[in-house]
């Protein structure tokens, strides 16, 4: 292999933040035009990793080389100009500039009293859309655009800037399969005009899909690098947490218990239709589908965020007509949402007031005042049944790593003491280690009687936890299905198709 | 990867300028000055509207600065500050001093650049939030100001600051005299510099860049700072041209004759469409909230309101407009239907 | 009446709690900088350290305190109420009307009393109504509650100004002044207003559940609404209750001033942004106390006042009170920097 010269080689690289050790001794290096995958939990050092490369950060020691030369020290506009490009998950666009402007933005980073040549722009534009077989209207404004089109303007943008080698941060976290394979296929057009791709991701399916050689991270380290044929899922999810996952079918019978949640021919126009199902007692049912599938959409008018046009719902033989989703959590509905950090924490403000939120209104004495007791004992009691690992109840939210925040809006709703508990997505983000015990803690509600529906796209989440699986797309269930009855490779194929 | 009707790019086109405030904003403007020139009978008469342009003149200038600042992301409320400050030093030094006008003129607007970058200052290096920085600043310039001029004006100031200067003037058949004075050619001359600069050069695009993703601007290499004290320095340089000009034409220097008129300017940009979160607005939008705040306030004249009725009419038209644009807005991205999904089952 | 006793106690004692947890221990910048400008005034200036300055300083603070206290509860929720100053000058203007135009020389006590208490009911209702309605604007149109409030800001004083004809209304009736100028044990009595209201707004931000949802608005306002919190309702509220605040501005202004205006005070506007920025309030909303802004309040009146006694002219104060918030910010912002020269003492950062 020493035949090959790599693009980018790095050798012992460290990079310590103020008594941490970020990144220690990482020998790295990317071939020209070569699909690497780079993996490994939050908190690994990819991200460190690629910032230094691009420029952002200086490593504490180590050399990197770029072509075979030495290239440090490096800054954002260095690397630029030296081919290196990383698209961040957020996609760092302009929503306010048009379609051109963005992809053509190194245009107008010149001299600042330069007139901007909007006809050269627009040609750049046209040529690398062009390159990548993609039709987009070139005056749109990118707030008008889809998120599959905005990656698209994402990766030409880089290409405009006659990248060599493009980072791309977990790049197919909000697309559906549809879009992922057209994001897939325009890779491999990069890879043909020799630029080398590498992507950052958690979804281990994908990785072992498109790459050529994957490298694993964990904790500053890295473990290795092998080519894509010698290492399966199993073996990488192994890799990255040196821990043994074991994926056991847990499947009850549950048709005996008594019905918590009785939904009939639920209907929103546009969003799904005629949905149909009976949630049990210390039931776990799965409800799997991709993005767009209508899922989350599902999810938000059982929890009475959004209204719905025709059907019934019957919460413990009762009727049940949901305004707002203040009416749903006093029913008993809980959801706990799939943007975390959006909608699920306030991250600025403490521990406890974000599991005291949903309750408070019931904790007022006779002055409408908050008890200063039971705020304290409520925030203990939950960071201690859920196993939160902080000091104190005051510290924010933000402090946390994102396993124990999603545990502080598992506490919040919890509290509640909802008979229905929705989970969308609960485990994204989070690391291996306490996606585990995010699932302890919903295997062990569903056993004191709380009915759960758990919204994934991970058919081994859901095929690990629930009892139950609903396949939804296109707005409508399309089957129900016992893990175990079908293996779960049948189940991913059935999604995916 | 499009999903529903595939538009093409002149209804697009359409459906982008419908959304502007700019069209609404004209709409309006062409309603009142309609219901006025029908009502008031001098409304639509030549020297009616250049006197119109000439009273606005100083404000529009200064909301141009004003728009710059608006783009990047920021806000500024201390340029009326700024501009009596500017307008006061450079009187200082032409009335007592006697200094010839291109001195005075550099040094209101060094003194104007300079307050508007310790702004630039403030927000960048020392990270106060534009709106608390620019009110410290403005509290602090003004105040400054007030104390050690005593709140005295100078009446003595040279004629070849007072002089009216007369670019092009013409008889109206009725007997009027119709002149293009000064403070409209500047206003011109700047509102077409700003857009041009705005639109077409890499600091004005770099500019809107930032005000729409700061942190995205940072990523690709835009020097952040360089471009706040940019903005705030433009706007510093067009508050001292906007008080060296108010001076012009009242032929003295009052110092607190501009203060309290941020809100107005700031409203009249707002008015326009330049959107408070940075990135949005244009040169045509501001000038049009401008005009409709004149014209409004001339018609209502004209037709013997009072000019106490003024403020009310301003009120609501600030809360009518940004509602109803805000609203408008909203309901034109509401629920994306989703490809797959029967519509209407 | 066991259980009345009970919750009266319980919230007595919280109170006493509270107190003692409002002398802000993260304040203590602030505290040092209050002591030392009391201990310099004192030194330098003449007769600073006086009951008469003391009495003078309580006499003054009620006014900027009460406006100030209004600007906090809307910045709380990461908003803000540029119509305070109008709102308080209205409210002010319909008592003054109500006052002077029902009461003659002739009016018995009783009919004098029974219409300042009228006046002090159109008053409270005009504040409730303003507020009701501005809240209504923010929390139903989402337009940033600047403009709405410069909106409404520009409506208010334009009727003020168009029904006064921009003169201020004086004649307020003898027994209605005199309270601006009463004292309860040496206290004046617009002090101890300022001290309730204050205590009043602190508890309510701090302790109810509407307090708590202003400030988890103003972190994260769809995430307070996905944890089932009626966010429209809670900005609703605070509106109301930062006009309610007016109300007790206006009893204060017209009490001092005997008169009332559509421009009084107008100065003061971003003096309470200041104030509320100085003592710790996140112009972003989410964070800060009534403790931190009375403390705030109180430096910012102590240099006034000191100055005054200088003989300095009430400019050079205003111009002071905004270095003292710049040179406040650029603490804050140095102190990361000044700590990161130090070395660290256990602890890794994350």
């Amino acid at each position: 292999m020493t035949d090959i010269v790599p693009f980018l080689r790095l050798s012992n690289v460290s990079k310590n933040f103020v008594g941490v050790r970020a990144l220690q001794d990482i020998d790295w290096e990317v071939r020209p035009g070569e699909i690497h995958c780079l993996v490994g939990e939050n908190g690994c050092g990819k991200s460190t990793l690629i910032k230094i490369v691009a420029g952002v950060h200086a490593p504490t020691s180590g050399t990197i080389e770029i072509g075979g030369q030495e290239v440090l020290p490096l800054d954002p506009a260095k690397a630029k100009a030296l081919g290196i490009q990383v698209i961040f998950q957020d996609l760092s666009l302009f929503p306010n500039l048009s379609v051109a402007e963005n992809i053509a933005i190194d245009d107008t980073l010149q001299n600042m009293l330069m007139p901007v040549n909007k006809a050269a722009m627009r040609k750049t534009t046209r040529a690398v859309l062009e390159r990548l077989a993609f039709d987009l209207d070139l005056d749109a404004a990118v707030s008008d655009l889809s998120v599959a089109e905005r990656q698209i303007v994402a990766i030409a943008r880089g290409l405009a800037a006659e990248a060599r080698l493009i980072f791309m941060d977990e790049p197919t976290a909000s697309l559906t399969r549809a879009e992922v394979d057209r994001l897939l296929a325009i890779v491999s057009r990069l890879k043909a005009d020799g630029i080398a791709v590498v992507f950052v991701s958690h979804r281990l399916d994908e990785v072992v899909e498109i790459a050529e050689r994957v490298t694993v991270m964990r904790d500053g380290r890295k473990v290795g690098t092998w080519p894509v044929g010698e290492v399966d899922q199993k073996k990488i999810a192994n890799l990255m947490t040196g821990l043994h996952i074991d994926n056991s079918i847990v499947a009850r019978d549950m048709s005996s218990a008594e019905p918590v949640l009785e939904v009939k021919n639920l209907t929103r126009h546009g969003e799904f239709a005629d949905i149909d199902f009976t949630l049990r007692r210390g039931e776990v049912l799965g409800i799997v589908g991709l993005l767009g599938s209508g899922r989350t959409e599902l999810a938000l008018a059982l929890f009475g965020m959004h209204r719905v046009d025709s059907g019934t719902m019957a919460l413990e033989g009762q009727p049940l007509t949901l305004r707002s989703n203040r009416d749903a959590v006093r029913a008993g509905i809980a959801y706990v949402s799939e943007d975390r950090l959006g909608l699920g924490v306030i991250l600025p403000q403490s521990i406890g007031d974000n599991i005291m939120l949903a309750v408070m209104k019931s904790m007022t004495n006779g002055l409408g005042l908050i008890p200063d007791k039971s705020r304290k004992k409520l925030a203990g009691d939950w960071v201690q049944r859920l196993a939160i690992k902080v000091p104190s109840a005051d510290r924010a939210v933000q402090t946390l790593s994102g396993g124990n925040q999603q545990r502080v809006v598992l506490a919040k709703w919890l509290a509640t003491k909802p008979k229905v508990l929705i989970l969308d997505s609960p485990t994204v983000g989070v690391d291996i280690k306490n996606k585990q015990g995010i699932y302890e803690v919903v295997t062990d509600l569903a056993r004191q009687g709380v009915g759960i529906i758990l919204i994934s796209d991970e058919v081994s989440e859901v095929f690990a936890t629930c009892d139950r699986v609903l396949h939804m797309r296109g707005g409508r269930i399309l089957e129900e299905e016992v893990p175990g009855r079908v293996s779960e490779h049948e189940m991913e194929e059935r999604i995916y198709a | 990867m499009r999903d529903g009707v595939p538009s093409t790019s002149a209804q697009s086109a359409l459906r982008r300028l419908r959304r502007r405030p700019e069209a609404w904003l004209l709409a309006v403007i062409l309603i009142v000055g309609t219901i006025f020139s029908l009502t008031a009978r001098d409304f639509l008469s030549l020297p009616n509207i250049i006197d119109l342009l000439e009273t606005y003149s100083v404000q529009a200038i200064m909301a141009m600065g004003l728009f710059v600042v608006l783009v990047s992301g920021g806000i500024d409320i201390s340029f009326a500050a700024t501009a009596s400050v500017a307008q006061y030093c450079a009187a200082l030094l032409a009335s007592q001093l006697g200094l010839p006008a291109p001195l005075v003129i550099l040094a209101g607007l060094a003194v104007g650049g300079i307050l508007g970058c310790l702004n630039a200052l403030l927000i960048h290096y020392v990270r106060i939030t534009s709106i608390i920085a620019t009110i410290a600043m403005m509290s602090v310039s003004f105040s400054l100001l007030m104390y050690f001029s005593g709140g005295k004006s100078i009446y003595t100031l040279p004629d070849w600051w007072t002089d009216r200067i007369v670019f092009w003037q013409t008889e109206t058949e009725s007997g009027d005299l119709v002149r293009i004075t000064l403070p409209i050619v500047a206003m011109v001359v700047v509102t077409l510099f700003t857009w041009a600069w705005m639109t077409r050069s890499s600091a004005g695009r770099q500019l809107y860049a930032m005000g729409g993703n700061a942190e995205a601007a940072r990523r690709i290499g835009i020097n952040i700072g360089r471009l706040q004290f940019v903005a705030y320095g433009y706007l510093g340089l067009m508050a001292a041209i906007a008080g060296m000009l108010q001076a012009h034409r009242v032929g003295e220097s009052v110092p607190n004759a501009m203060y309290n008129t941020e809100l107005a300017v700031l409203s009249a940009a707002v008015l326009g469409g330049a959107s408070l979160t940075g990135g949005i607005g244009t040169v045509p939008g501001v000038l049009l909230g401008i005009v409709l705040l004149a014209i409004l306030q001339n018609g209502l004249n004209l037709l013997g309101v009072s000019s106490y009725f003024f403020q009310i009419v301003i009120g609501i038209t600030i809360l009518a407009s940004t509602s109803l644009t805000v609203i408008s807005s909203r309901r034109g991205r509401r629920h994306r239907i989703l490809a797959e999904a029967p519509a209407n089952g | 009446m066991a259980d009345l006793t009970n919750n009266l106690n319980s919230g007595l004692s919280e109170l006493m709690s509270r107190l003692r947890s409002g002398v802000p221990g993260g304040h203590a910048g602030l505290m040092a900088l209050l002591i030392i400008l009391v201990l310099g005034f004192s030194v330098f200036v003449p007769n600073f350290a006086s009951v008469g300055t003391l009495q003078s300083f309580m006499y003054q603070l009620p006014l900027l305190g009460l406006l100030s206290l209004a600007m906090m509860a809307p910045l709380l929720t990461g908003g803000l109420n540029l119509a305070i100053i109008a709102t308080t000058n209205q409210s002010a203007l319909l008592m003054a009307f109500i006052m002077r135009t029902m009461i003659t020389p002739e009016s018995s006590a009783g009919t004098t009393g029974t219409v300042i208490l009228l006046a002090l009911v159109a008053g409270l209702a005009l504040c409730l109504l303003i507020g009701l309605a501005t809240g209504m604007l923010i929390a139903y149109t989402g337009v940033h509650p600047i403009l709405i409030t410069l909106g409404t800001k520009s409506l208010i004083d334009g009727i003020s100004i168009y029904l006064t004809r921009g003169m201020a209304l004086s004649g307020v009736p003898e027994a209605f002044a005199r309270t601006g100028a009463a004292t309860v044990i040496g206290i004046p009595l617009v002090f101890v207003l300022l001290v309730i209201v204050a205590l009043i707004v602190s508890i309510v931000l701090r302790r109810t559940p509407f307090g708590i949802a202003c400030a988890m608005i103003g972190s994260n306002i769809e995430a307070t609404r996905y944890s089932a919190i009626d966010t429209r309702r809670v900005l609703v509220g605070v509106y109301t209750m930062s006009s309610l605040i007016c109300f007790f501005a206006a009893l204060v202004m017209l009490a001092t001033f005997n008169s009332a205006s559509a421009d009084y005070a107008q100065s003061y506007l971003l003096v309470t942004i200041l104030a509320a920025v100085l003592g710790g309030v996140d112009p972003f909303g989410g964070f800060g106390t009534v403790g931190g802004l009375m403390l705030a309040l109180a430096i910012l009146q102590v240099i006034s006042s000191g100055f005054n006694q200088f003989g300095l002219s009430n400019y050079l104060t205003v111009a002071i009170w905004g270095g003292i918030l710049i040179f406040v910010a650029m603490a804050q912002t140095m102190r990361p920097y000044l700590a990161g020269l130090l070395p660290p003492r256990g602890g890794s950062p994350k």
